[in-house]
């Protein structure tokens, strides 16, 4: 069978487990979510054969359109995506068996879960617009009810009000750019598109309805303010697939009508991305630092995340613009490789605080501690995690990282000196933006796993079931394989960056050493291999040093109570504390962040108390005048809503008279 | 004189738009109801001459002697009857003025003649100058409607509106009769709706101002 035809059908019975899952009711969960499991493994060999062989493979189905159809098609850009899917999707999936074991309404997921999943699938093989927006479409709607499982919480009602305004603001934009790119004679075809470039100025317009279309999906700011609300929100499983997987659909939408369906944007087309990437970076790890929910510090991490992956897609806007297709290959590999690498650790982290919220019945920092020994095992799972995202060698985070890097480095060949100055800026605002990963990530890790229990609950704290910690696992071997043999990763997402760049880096499999050579040796080579090497073997000395010659006589003295005679577990350090300092250099100017400290005056006998507060400034300068004004607008046009019949007609008249008027005098 | 008989249908066509004019001038319903008769009139005749010039077209005929029967007999009789039944034969009830009507009609005369002569250049001039009048008469129904308050007026204008639908569609050679027969049927089971309602607001608020539906309904525009 071609691979678009499986891929196809394994979409189908995605979608068609959802009808399953009404027709079993709960019982069948396992067997649902294990079915989906295997489905989603069948997908990721599907578009891992279909890359291997670097084929593009084509089918259309009578549905849809009537004189379009459906055609759908496998290229090796799907191809990525399609395995990215896969994997991820199975790891959720496999989670989910163990996740919902206890859920008293399994019907409020159960049915949308693998429908999302084939709905995602469905968007990476349209090669119609129709097709295309319609499983766009589903996908947000199956996304939005996932999100509302838990919809008796008022904040998660208002997470999903906000989502589907945003999903539905981001559809029209696609809906308008596809529209600009069908031209007038409404070729919705792909094939249709690419063989009619449209001017350069409407490939500007176009990228920037894009960048609002998917940007507004990815996360993009300032289009991010509803993915902090609903990717929590939504069950642990879901947060995975939200955050791992839904993000790079939308990078995959960009990344098909920028490189595929259109020619060479104009250069200043590509720096706008590259600002936009760039400063959500920033921004959205800012937000990590200060967040004090586990999982919404999760979903601002995937904003720095996408930030990165769309700075490194403008860097390939840019190279390519500039007629460097080499260069632009580096930049688009660093982009595809990054993607899969953070499908692969905020899957794994998204599991893992789904583990911890399960055990603790919490998502905040401040609420958990010391859960290393109560959950040894999902404690070392997350560790590699956090590892990997907070892009430390020998960990995939790292190795993406720093080819993005190397396409920042190799900037200075381009021909705008606007584009010499505004890249090596970008650059830097990324390398904030790593080692603020790292603050974040040390945080979130040690505030959650290490020092005592806050709470009795943290304290009681159950292991996580097997089958989230087989998914975790998983996908903490993807981050180990990815970060130790980046040049398989490379050689195999090839025949993508050479459909879209029509160059591809030199094969990296038969370098010495499995070294990542991405342009010249003299230009910067990493070793994946020989650092993990080096880093086992000079941890493993250590340790054995220690351990030989450390003193094993029991001793007994007072511990060091960092100045704290009380030993309260509140007195620990805690999450707030942590990002104090980042907070009051970062914050204050970037996010509004004030403390206000409250003390009573002598006498009086309540306690002192010290308020901290942040906010996005996305809210404040964007979207609350945006409310307003709609809201202004409403009002006003409320007035419309009780007029006389002769008012009516008078408007109908009016309206005709006045367009009529238009087509007399520019007609 | 070969344009003589293009004349003739102009010389129709405008009479209709003069009628409109008429009939905006009128600020008694039984007034009103005279003109419309004879509104109906010159449209029966100008798409008779239409028949005539286009040869054997035996649906024009027919087109021209529904338009007689129902618009100038039948409906104007009924509408009398209704008027003569409420009593409001001498009532004045236009919102605006008659002065400012008739400058908005002459505007907006002007509008669709400019209009028409620039979009249809190469088309018939039989056709294009019809066309112009045509769209006058619906603009004119339009601004009849808008300008009234009283119902049966309204009624009035949404038929002289329709006479301008079928004047254009006259002109344009080739309306297929059953278009034109459903239309006519179209226009008189909206005219009987439209009685039926009248006598029921009628018995409702004793008036047919349309200003007391407005307060009936409890919100204020």
């Amino acid at each position: 069978m071609p691979p678009v035809d499986a891929a196809a059908l394994i979409a189908g019975a995605l979608l068609a487990l959802g009808p399953a899952a009404l027709a079993f009711g709960g019982r069948a969960r396992g067997a649902i979510h294990a079915a989906a499991t295997l489905l989603c493994l069948l997908a990721a060999e599907t578009g891992g054969a279909a890359l291997l062989t670097g084929t593009t493979t084509t089918l259309t189905l009578p549905i849809g359109l009537p004189w379009l159809g459906a055609r759908l098609a496998l290229d090796p850009l799907a191809a990525v995506f399609v395995l990215l899917l896969g994997l991820g999707g199975a790891a959720a999936s496999l989670s989910s068996i163990g996740y919902y074991r206890h859920d008293p309404a399994p019907l409020r997921s159960l049915p949308f879960q693998p429908p999302f999943l084939g709905a995602m699938l469905a968007v990476l093989l349209a090669a119609d617009a129709f097709s295309f927006l319609m499983a766009w479409e589903v996908m947000s709607l199956l996304s939005w009810a996932l999100v509302m499982v838990d919809h008796r919480d008022a904040a998660t009602r208002q997470a999903g009000f906000v989502y589907l305004a945003m999903a539905a603001f981001g559809t029209l934009a696609l809906l308008l750019a596809f529209g600009l790119m069908a031209g007038p004679a409404g070729g919705y075809g792909f094939d249709a598109i690419r063989a009619l470039p449209p001017a350069p100025l409407t490939v500007a317009a176009i990228l920037g309805l894009m960048l609002l279309g998917a940007g507004s999906k990815a996360g993009l700011v300032p289009l991010h303010v509803w993915l902090p609300l609903a990717h929590p929100a939504a069950p642990s499983p879901v947060s995975a697939l939200m955050s791992g997987v839904m993000t790079k659909v939308a990078v995959y939408a960009f990344l098909r009508v920028a490189f595929d369906l259109l020619p060479p944007a104009p250069w200043w087309a590509g720096s706008a991305v590259i600002v936009l990437g760039a400063g959500s970076a920033v921004l959205g790890i800012l937000l990590a630092v200060v967040e004090a929910d586990m999982k919404r510090a999760l979903a601002c991490s995937t904003i720095e995340n996408i930030g990165v992956i769309f700075a490194a897609t403008g860097l390939a806007l840019a190279f390519r613009s500039g007629g460097m297709p080499a260069l632009a290959a580096l930049a688009l590999s660093a982009a595809l490789f990054h993607a899969l690498n953070h499908m692969a650790m905020k899957s794994l982290l998204f599991l893992g605080a789904g583990a911890v919220l399960h055990a603790t019945g919490t998502r905040m920092l401040d609420r958990m501690g010391g859960l290393i020994h109560r959950m040894p095992a999902t404690a070392a799972l997350m560790l590699l995690g956090v590892t990997a995202i907070a892009a430390l060698p020998p960990l995939n985070g790292f190795a993406s990282e720093w080819l993005v890097f190397q396409a920042v480095l190799a900037s200075p060949a381009l021909p705008q000196p606007a584009l010499q100055m505004l890249v090596p800026a970008a650059g830097g605002l990324l390398a904030l933006a790593a080692a603020l990963a790292a603050a974040a990530f040390v945080r979130l890790y040690g505030v959650a796993f290490l020092g005592r229990p806050r709470t009795p609950e943290a304290a009681a704290a159950p292991e996580a079931d097997r089958a989230t910690l087989a998914a975790m696992g998983a996908l903490a071997l993807l981050c180990i394989g990815a970060g130790l043999l980046p040049g398989l990763v490379l050689d195999l997402i090839a025949p993508a960056a050479r459909q879209l760049t029509g160059a591809t880096l030199p094969a990296q499999a038969h370098q010495p050493w499995l070294t990542l050579v991405p342009v010249s040796a003299a230009r910067g080579t990493y070793n994946g291999l020989l650092v993990g090497l080096f880093v086992a073997l000079s941890a493993g000395l250590a340790a054995g040093v220690i351990h030989r010659t450390a003193s094993r006589r029991l001793r007994r003295a007072p511990a060091w109570d960092c100045g704290f005679p009380q030993s309260l577990p509140d007195s620990q350090y805690g999450a707030g504390s942590f990002a104090q300092p980042i907070r009051r250099v970062l914050g204050r100017p970037l996010l509004n962040a004030r403390e206000t400290v409250h003390m009573p005056p002598p006498g009086d006998p309540s306690p002192a108390r010290l308020t901290v507060t942040a906010a996005d400034p996305a809210w404040a300068a964007l979207y609350a005048p945006l409310g307003r004004g709609i809201n202004a607008t409403a009002a006003y046009a409320n007035r419309f809503q009780a007029l006389s019949i002769r008012r009516y007609l008078s408007l109908v008249f009016a309206s005709l008279v006045l367009l009529l008027l238009g087509l007399a005098l520019w007609g | 004189m070969a344009t003589l008989p293009i004349d003739i249908a102009h010389l129709m066509a405008g009479g209709l738009v003069l009628m409109s004019f008429l009939m905006i001038y009128q600020d008694r319903l039984s007034a009103l109801l005279d003109v419309f008769t004879a509104h109906a009139v010159v449209l029966a005749a100008s798409v008779a001459w239409q028949a005539h010039l286009q040869g054997d077209t035996f649906h024009l005929y027919l087109t021209a002697l529904i338009a007689l029967a129902f618009k100038a007999v039948v409906i104007p009789m009924a509408l009398a009857r209704i008027v003569r039944r409420l009593g409001i034969h001498r009532e004045v009830e236009t919102v605006v003025g008659t002065v400012p009507t008739m400058l908005a009609g002459i505007g907006l005369a002007a509008l669709s003649i400019v209009l028409m002569m620039r979009l249809t250049a190469g088309a018939d001039p039989l056709a294009r100058e019809d066309l112009a009048f045509a769209l006058t008469v619906v603009l004119l129904g339009l601004l009849m409607m808008v300008t009234r308050r009283n119902a049966v007026s309204q009624v009035v204008g949404f038929m002289s509106l329709e006479n301008g639908l079928i004047l254009a569609a006259a002109g344009a050679r080739g309306m297929p009769l059953v278009v034109e027969i459903a239309v006519a049927f179209s226009i008189l089971i909206a005219f009987i709706v439209i009685g039926v309602f009248l006598f029921r607001i009628r018995e409702r608020f004793d008036t047919v101002d349309l200003a007391a539906l407005d307060e009936v309904r409890g919100d204020r525009a």
